[in-house]
């Protein structure tokens, strides 16, 4: 009962699961993901020196769309270089590592987020992966206990069944045992 | 000769069919429809608009002079969609032949082309424009959504929309001459 229990239960989470990453894929949440751009001002502010590490300690939580699957900190085409000549030049004036990330959110949308921000649906990526784990876990420790416990109630049958253990008892067996006696 | 394998075994427990309630069917196939169902809807994203689709009314188009241009507001015209960047080599090859072809649709007045930068920055963005004198309505791919729903593999890519929004042309790749645009606007407008 228990473990039907269980298994209804996972059933029902897998179900919730899919219910709530659906939205992710439908265009109204691509279009909800992206913003309205408002041209952030930029202010005065006098321009300091930016060393190649500032600018890459930004640059690897981008990834440009042009080279997927390359953090723009390593890339070498002009499209990246271009962008993380923009980092630099933020930094220069003084902006903070979050105005530059939202910048090119809001310029170039989420996808170029080495990790999501949970915010929103995205809070999904974060919270689903431990639940199925946790749910995992739990369903392995159930089903390790079933065996565990089913194991002993196997061997009950089978001697239950009148099997006897000795040749004495089990004509079979005597057959056997008989038969080779007779080749050797 | 006794048969061993006739001799009577019981069935043991674990072998019992297992019955299944109606409700773990129903959740089951609840399961099932919904991850095909989002397989259908992941396969359709990723798709994006094909020939003959209406494209999104809503799309708009902020210029680097600060006009706007709403797909829904241009129906009735034909529309040339040309995405590019500053650093792409073909588009450059190609940005002297769609400004030809601007100039010489330009005083139609049903036909509008839109060019949109893809992953660029404002400052190339503005000095490829300048370089290459163009003048019809450019300006940046806010959010890449212009990409998204045209789903772009890359640049140059343009897509002509006909006068009821639907897409009707995509050219992949380069135009090489100015005729090869015109012919592909008159196609659309029906005049070939």
């Amino acid at each position: 009962m228990t473990r039907v229990r269980t298994g209804w239960m996972l059933l029902m989470a897998v179900g919730l699961g899919v219910l709530l990453l659906f939205p992710l894929t439908s265009p109204s949440y691509v279009r909800a993901l992206t913003p309205t751009f408002t041209p952030t001002p930029t202010t005065p502010v006098a321009t300091r020196s930016v060393t190649d590490d500032e600018v890459n300690a930004i640059a690897k939580k981008l990834y440009c769309p042009v080279c997927e699957n390359i953090p723009l900190d390593t890339c070498g085409t002009q499209a990246c270089e271009d962008w993380r000549q923009l980092i630099r030049e933020f930094l220069e004036q003084g902006w903070t590592e979050e105005q530059i990330l939202n910048y090119f959110v809001e310029r170039y949308g989420e996808r170029v987020l080495a990790t999501p921000r949970p915010r929103g649906p995205h809070v999904l990526v974060y919270v689903l992966p431990p639940v199925f784990v946790v749910a995992g876990v739990f369903l392995l420790f159930r089903t390790l206990k079933a065996w565990r416990t089913a194991a002993p109630d196997e061997e009950e049958g089978v001697l239950e069944t009148g099997s006897p253990a000795s040749s004495e008892e089990d004509p079979y067996r005597k057959q056997l045992e008989e038969e080779l006696r007779k080749r050797l | 000769m006794t048969n061993p394998t006739a001799s009577p075994s019981p069935p043991s427990a674990s072998t019992s069919p297992r019955r299944w309630s109606w409700g773990a069917v129903l959740v089951v196939a609840g399961v099932v429809f919904l991850l095909v169902l989002v397989g259908f809807q992941l396969v359709r994203t990723q798709r994006g608009v094909q020939v003959g689709d209406r494209v999104p009314e809503d799309l708009t188009l902020t210029t680097y002079y600060g006009e706007t241009y709403r797909l829904g507001d241009l129906r009735g015209k034909v529309v040339f969609i040309n995405f590019w960047a500053s650093w792409c080599k073909p588009c450059e090859e190609e940005a002297p032949f769609l400004q030809e072809a601007w100039e010489r649709l330009e005083g139609r007045g049903d036909v509008i082309f839109l060019g949109v930068a893809w992953t660029d920055t404002d400052a190339k963005a503005r000095a490829y424009l300048e370089r290459f004198n163009v003048t019809y309505p450019n300006g940046p791919d806010l959010g890449t959504r212009w990409a998204q729903v045209f789903r772009i593999r890359g640049v140059p890519e343009t897509y002509i929309l006909d006068r009821d929004g639907r897409l009707a042309y995509i050219k992949i790749g380069p135009f090489v001459s100015t005729q090869e645009i015109l012919d592909a606007v008159y196609q659309v407008l029906g005049e070939q």
